[in-house]
């Protein structure tokens, strides 16, 4: 009898990058569902938008490339990437803006490079912050927590702001915007406030932000989920959370009217969805384990130290960013003991 | 029972056993079939050299290839019969290239051959080399499937080892056949181990059977009980794939490792599977040679899964006749398991002695390799490794033939576990660019040695001709300068009145020309 010829192991594997990354999409979920109760339905329409935007313009460009399409929008990687640009952008940003940071996000970072795996920087980190230098304004047109805003959209106006950018009659901008927790902070500083006048106003909630606090919260949550099965390993959020809370740690206990405290750089911003989410990418982080600790280390350092002396508030982009490029040299110089290497007889 | 303190190696992987599908039956013994092929490479080293002609008649166990040089494995006849052919035949290995094996065809009457080795009651009174050259001569290598002559293992100094380590491990999923012959001949595999140990002196024995074998932990113990064998215990680790590896045994049971590149030796350890240890006691207290073994022969694929003690030499398609043949959707077939196992295009093909398990699959067990997705860098293979290396740079380094980094990442320390390979999400044949990367540098060194030879050769070559010639020169000045130095010495003397040789010679041409006038004047007094 003749049988068929394969290379070991020959075992059906139990994993897939699709499985993987739909378990990325799954631990988002609860984060998105506090970030749409406290800032409304533009949560929701720009995830929608920037999927299909994300999985048309990677079909696009697969075309072009004459790759096979059909596997690459299977392994959910875009979507992934749509999401995380989404949440890190202003609920009601126009779908232009949406448009431009998915096209630099799937196009230029992500399938310019030679599509997942060989991107040298994080995608939606990309998109970020070409939105955030090409469109400053647009990007600080944070929509207020409903809880405290005086007035609320609906999906119908919702969904006109971001198609056509017009308020319901009536309604001003300033009405239904306000700034990030972190910028408040940052311009409160500037004029000369302490920390504790900042942190007077209702928009600071009960520890880091209104509705900003649960955020980050629900991202945590669903972070330690995808750390409780595995998905991704504990060094990177653990090194980035770690330094960050440590470094503001001293400076808020040196000088706590000048220093925003550990609670509102962990709760306040981007944190938890910077540690768990974006430092965790796989592809352009590090990837030993000494490696991935160092990674986290620098992304926490590099955003405190952006966020209390940087020209921008929040700075978890930049830092991944920056320590995307030290990746290469991380992994490099920190290549784990072999079984059996320098062991003596 | 001692409670010892085990060591614990990096990574490895939860597993499906599937052993029970395999181990409901005991040990059914194969009656010979017609016709058995031998390869002369079953092992590692030399092929053995046939010491039987076509049309010779052979007796079950006797000689029918020598060993060949240090490294290699005698080979006998299964049963007794006709050598009908020595001649190129498919074999089950992985380059699938057909190698010299030698034919018989049976006579049915599975008589011993004459002359065979005594059974010894007391292995005691037999000296080292002795012992060792028993085991040689019975054909013995490494049946747990990596076929290393057993008594290359053997000839070291007594007392430069530690620890000897019986691996009964039996790691990879579906294979049971060192489970079911600790559970049935305990006492012969512990008989084994006692002629080991004189052999070696070993300060402790340990034997590591992985915790899913229940049964044949306590067949194990009570034998061992029962042979009252000093600093000789059973250890019971924990089921994880690859525990069986030899490293990773060595890990588990001593906490020591292996130095890379080196061997258990370096580290006082010898490692023995239960299998060879067996076939140790059947050689030596039996004088029996390895003429057979036991064989998983299992999967989904075949219909009543079970352990056949087989003859060397037996086809695979009469054993799996015997385990109730193929399940009709049968797909792939493997030499060994699932995780290590080698893919066999047919199985008209014989068992050897390193064929452990026969494992027939159907498409549902089974992977897929043209499916690959780029690599993500997701460092589940790292975590899995079981040789703390890093699968996914070894695998940048061997596809991009960067061989220089990947022997830098210790590519030859990966022991081909699979581990990362069936983890990684991407599904990329990780394994296959190991093994193509190894083959390649191998092939790289010969090349490079060869060259280096060679140019060694013409380098030698180039000496010695100008060593000669400068030789040669040499001594044709120092002829030159010795007539010069004559000259110039006759030169000084002035006359030559007083060389002897040169008055010798003026004397006796003298003589002749005297002589000469003397014949002149007979000659014209006669005419
Ligand atoms: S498991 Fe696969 S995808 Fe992940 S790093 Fe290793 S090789 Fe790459
Ligand atoms: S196959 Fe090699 S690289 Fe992969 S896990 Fe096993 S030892 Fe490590």
């Amino acid at each position: 009898m003749k049988f068929q010829v394969d290379s070991s192991p020959h075992l059906a594997p139990v994993n897939d990058v699709g499985h993987v990354m739909r378990q990325v999409l799954l631990a988002l979920l609860p984060g998105i569902a506090v970030a749409t109760w406290y800032f409304g339905w533009g949560v929701l329409i720009n995830l929608w938008l920037a999927t299909l935007l994300a999985v048309a313009f990677e079909a696009g460009v697969l075309a072009l490339r004459r790759r096979p399409i059909r596997p690459v929008i299977g392994d959910w990687s875009a979507v992934v990437t749509a999401w995380l640009l989404v949440l890190a952008l202003p609920p009601l940003a126009p779908w232009w803006l949406l448009t431009i940071g998915v096209f630099f996000a799937i196009v230029v970072a992500k399938q310019l490079y030679g599509g997942l795996g060989y991107n040298p920087f994080n995608p939606a980190m990309i998109g970020y912050v070409v939105l955030l230098i090409s469109f400053p304004a647009a990007m600080t047109n944070w929509v207020a927590p409903t809880t405290i805003a005086d007035v609320h959209l609906g999906l119908l106006d919702s969904l006109r702001v971001t198609f056509t950018g017009a308020l319901p009659a009536g309604i001003g901008w300033d009405a239904i915007t306000t700034a990030t927790p972190l910028d408040a902070v940052r311009s409160g500083l500037r004029q000369g406030e302490t920390i504790s006048e900042i942190q007077n106003s209702i928009a600071f909630g009960l520890l880091a932000g209104e509705g900003w606090e649960w955020m980050a919260l629900a991202f945590a949550a669903g972070g330690l989920w995808m750390l409780r099965r595995g998905i991704i390993d504990w060094r990177t959020p653990t090194a980035v959370l770690g330094t960050l809370a440590a470094l503001s740690a001293v400076f808020w206990l040196v000088d706590a009217e000048h220093y925003a405290s550990p609670i509102q750089h962990l709760l306040g911003g981007g944190a938890m969805l910077g540690a768990f989410f974006i430092a965790t990418d796989p592809v352009s982080g590090s990837t030993t384990p000494t490696g991935r600790l160092i990674f986290g280390a620098g992304v926490g350092l590099l955003t405190f130290v952006i966020r209390s002396w940087g020209g921008y508030p929040d700075a978890i982009a930049f830092a991944v960013l920056l320590m995307n490029m030290a990746a290469p040299t991380i992994d490099a110089y920190t290549r784990p003991r072999v079984y059996g290497e320098d062991s003596r007889p | 029972m001692s409670m010892k303190r085990l060591g614990r190696f990096h990574g490895g992987l939860h597993l499906d056993d599937h052993k029970a599908e395999s181990t409901g039956e005991p040990i059914r013994t194969l009656p010979p079939g017609n016709r058995f092929v031998l390869p002369l490479h079953q092992h590692i080293g030399h092929d053995a050299e046939p010491v039987v002609q076509p049309g010779d008649r052979v007796g079950k166990g006797q000689l029918i290839a020598a060993p060949h040089g240090e490294l290699s494995a005698a080979i006998h006849a299964p049963t007794s019969g006709v050598v009908t052919a020595i001649e190129d035949r498919p074999v089950p290995h992985p380059s699938g290239l057909p190698a010299r094996c030698i034919v018989i065809d049976a006579d049915g009457e599975d008589r011993w051959a004459e002359g065979l080795p005594a059974p010894v009651a007391d292995y005691r009174r037999l000296d080292k080399p002795a012992l060792v050259a028993r085991i040689r001569d019975a054909g013995i290598v490494g049946l747990g499937g990596a076929a290393f002559p057993t008594d290359a293992k053997l000839r070291i100094d007594k007392n430069s080892i530690e620890t000897l380590v019986v691996n009964g491990a039996e790691c990879e999923p579906w294979i049971s056949c060192d489970d079911m012959l600790m559970r049935e001949q305990a006492d012969e595999i512990v008989s084994g181990i006692a002629v080991l140990q004189h052999l070696l002196g070993p300060r402790e024995t340990l034997i590591g059977i992985e915790d899913n074998k229940p049964a044949a932990i306590d067949a194990m113990r009570r034998a061992l009980a029962a042979a009252r064998l000093d600093d000789t215990e059973v250890v019971v680790i924990p089921t994880l794939y690859p525990s069986g590896g030899e490293k990773q045994l060595i890990k588990i049971l001593t906490d020591k490792e292996v130095p890379s590149g080196g061997l258990p030796l370096h580290i006082g350890i010898i490692c023995q599977s239960v299998g060879t240890v067996h076939a140790v006691h059947k050689a030596v207290i039996e004088g029996e040679p390895l003429i057979e073994r036991v064989v998983t022969i299992t999967g989904d694929g075949v219909r009543q899964p079970r352990n056949f003690r087989v003859r060397l030499g037996t086809l695979i398609s009469e054993a799996v006749e015997a385990a109730g043949g193929y399940a009709p959707d049968v797909v792939e077939l493997l030499m060994g398991g699932p995780m290590m196992g080698v893919a066999l295009p047919s199985d008209e093909l014989p068992l050897i002695k390193a064929s452990n398990c026969v494992l027939a699959s159907t498409p549902a067990n089974l992977r897929r390799h043209h499916d690959a997705h780029p690599c993500i860098r997701c460092g589940e293979c790292m975590k899995v490794c079981p040789a703390q290396l890093l699968p996914q740079q070894l695998f940048w380094y061997s596809r991009a033939k960067d061989y220089d980094k990947a022997e830098a990442h210790h590519l030859f320390d990966c022991i081909e576990c699979g581990c990362c390979d069936y983890v990684c999400p991407s599904h990329i044949p990780l394994v296959q660019f190991y093994r193509h990367a190894k083959g390649e540098i191998r092939q790289l060194r010969r090349e490079k040695e060869k060259a280096d030879r060679a140019r060694i050769r013409h380098q030698l070559r180039e000496e010695r001709l100008a060593r000669e010639k400068a030789e040669r020169e040499a001594r044709l000045a120092a002829k030159k300068a010795a007539l010069e130095k004559k000259k110039a010495a006759r030169a000084a003397a002035g006359d030559n009145e007083d060389d002897p040789k040169k008055a010798a010679i003026a004397a006796a041409l003298e003589r002749a020309r005297a002589r000469k006038a003397e014949l002149a004047k007979q000659k014209n007094e006669a005419s």
